[in-house]
């Protein structure tokens, strides 16, 4: 979490190689990033983007079979192992039932669960998103962050996300890294909150931070 | 998915048959009538009635027959390459500069005689000059592309850059053609109209050869393509070594394009309007059925607008290039204005 501009999407950018890294290094899975090729990396990481989908004809079923590629032979030919990790992932989020449907029909909310489904099916252990919720009410938004905190229940992946609902984020996250102009903060929520580490990241005059509902508050002039 | 595959096998039995029956019209329309059926015999090897028939078709009307299809296909993958690559609707095998920087060979040949004698424009050298200096022309353009390609990481600067290059080689042969004299801007202009009859068997099987490489080559990209799909960044996400992908598709683009135009001219709106149509037709973005079926259509396209600009019973041949615009300008208008809506 952290205010606009802060650096939540250059920081997920660079862990997910679509970038390269400013300044300094760091592990996948305890191994040094630089040494993964991208094939590599492809098979433990995989990306949710803030990004719109430029317009083509794909259906829901072809936008998850994407994420098989890595697994996939040069000719791109779906195993019956792939199939089956698409289905997995189209039921899993709750899509089944669009899989035959244009993407450009969906609603954003079920767009989302689509891009779910899709890096579901690329079968990593570590899963990016950001934003997730951008475009979405909050009812929708609450949907796919149950989602994400059941996949991360039974599946035993890594999640993470960059996220505005901060008030969502303090219900359903197991640990939080906080991004602010002076420093870093990372821990679960209680540890951030014994520290203060909530309350200064955004200006105290306009949010504050109440510890006891352990919520994000407006202060009202 | 099973109720699409059978629908796909459909609609290409539906090309494969289109495909064979605009051959058999093409073949059998020219200047001087033969009936269908000796057509048919001298294709598996018997002899006409006459022998200036034979002459006909096996030295005239059947390289220009293979000439359109080669040549229709060829141009329209370009045409889908660059707009998957680009994700832009008006992307074609034009907007990268290749085939202006061919007309820019083929103008410095035919209208620089005037700078370097008219040693190199007598007949026994034309063709083949044609073609190198053509050749020459879209590779130079080619290279600065693919320096320029990997200089600039955004895929939009490079269209653009591709554009400037269209330009600059127009401004050039503006410049050449105000200092040359009237029979040989003419000629100029005729290489400019277009053409498929001027291949000798020799020149159609190295066309032949270049599209057979290319299309092996286009296997290995059907997998970057889709991804493709997905924007850049889920491209490189799923393991796709974007820079060089990109860098492939340019040069098989950039091939087919400049090997075309050298034997056949500038040959306007398939590259472009060929993928639009196959698109609509087979509503799917999916390389692997759009490939072939963008390189049967341009091929079927190509032959139905050279056997109109055949007349029959006359000599004269109308310029392919101005016909493939006439047909096919009002066909992609009216497909989009029904359906309303256009995909990349």
């Amino acid at each position: 979490m952290g205010k606009n501009g802060s650096g939540k999407s250059t920081l997920l950018r660079t862990l997910s190689n679509v970038q390269p890294s400013l300044h300094g290094s760091f592990s996948i899975l305890g191994k040094n990033s630089t040494t993964y090729t991208s094939l590599e990396l492809a098979k433990v990481l995989g990306v949710v983007l803030t990004e719109r989908l430029p317009e083509s004809q794909l259906t829901v079923f072809e936008i998850v079979a994407l994420g098989r590629q890595p697994y996939t032979n040069w000719l791109d030919q779906l195993s019956e192992i792939d199939i089956q990790k698409i289905n997995w992932a189209l039921k899993l989020t709750n899509t089944l039932h669009l899989k035959n449907k244009y993407f450009y029909t969906l609603s954003d909310g079920q767009l989302q669960r689509v891009l779910i489904a899709r890096v579901l099916a690329q079968d990593t252990e570590i899963i990016i998103l950001d934003e997730p919720t951008a475009h979405l009410d909050i009812h929708h938004t609450y949907k796919v962050f149950s989602l994400l905190q059941n996949l991360v229940k039974t599946t035993q992946k890594t999640v993470i996300i960059s996220t505005h609902e901060v008030n969502l984020a303090l219900k359903l996250a197991d640990e939080f890294l906080l991004l602010s102009d002076k420093q870093l903060h990372a821990g679960t929520a209680n540890e951030l909150i014994k520290q203060n580490a909530f309350s200064s990241l955004f200006p105290k005059d306009l949010i504050g931070f109440d510890k006891d509902l352990q919520q994000f508050i407006i202060n009202k002039h | 998915m099973n109720i699409d595959r059978q629908t796909y096998r459909i609609q290409f039995i539906i090309l494969i048959f289109l495909l064979l029956v605009f051959s058999g019209i093409n073949l059998s329309l020219g200047s001087v009538q033969i009936p269908f059926k000796e057509i048919i015999h001298t294709l598996f090897g018997g002899s006409p009635l006459k022998t200036s028939w034979e002459t006909i078709i096996i030295n005239y009307r059947l390289p220009k027959t293979i000439t359109a299809i080669l040549v229709g296909s060829g141009l329209s993958i370009s045409g889908l390459l660059m707009q998957t690559l680009f994700r832009n609707p008006l992307a074609g095998p034009f907007v990268l500069g290749i085939s202006s920087g061919a007309s820019l060979g083929v103008a410095v040949f035919l209208l620089g005689s005037g700078f370097f004698g008219s040693f190199f424009t007598i007949t026994s050298f034309y063709n083949i000059g044609l073609s190198i200096a053509s050749s020459i022309g879209s590779f130079l353009v080619l290279l600065a592309i693919i320096i320029a390609a990997n200089k600039v990481r955004n895929t939009m600067s490079i269209l653009i850059i591709g554009l400037m290059f269209g330009s600059l080689a127009s401004a050039i042969i503006s410049i050449l053609s105000f200092f040359s004299e009237a029979d040989q801007i003419q000629q100029y202009v005729f290489w400019n109209f277009g053409s498929l009859g001027n291949l000798t068997w020799n020149e159609l099987s190295i066309l032949g050869i270049v599209f057979i490489i290319t299309l092996i080559c286009l296997l290995l990209t059907i997998k970057p393509l889709n991804s493709f799909l997905l924007g850049e960044n889920y491209a490189k996400s799923l393991g796709i070594n974007t820079k060089k992908s990109r860098n492939i598709i340019l040069i098989i683009t950039s091939i087919l394009t400049g090997i075309i135009t050298s034997f056949a001219g500038p040959i306007a709106f398939i590259g472009l309007s060929v993928p639009h149509i196959t698109k609509l037709v087979f509503r799917t973005s999916n390389h692997k059925i759009l490939l072939p079926a963008v390189a049967m259509i341009g091929a079927i396209i190509l032959l139905l607008c050279d056997t109109v600009a055949q007349i029959p019973n006359n000599e004269f041949t109308l310029p392919i290039n101005a016909i493939t615009s006439l047909f096919g300008a009002p066909v992609v208008i009216w497909l989009l204005i029904r359906k309303k809506k256009i995909y990349v």
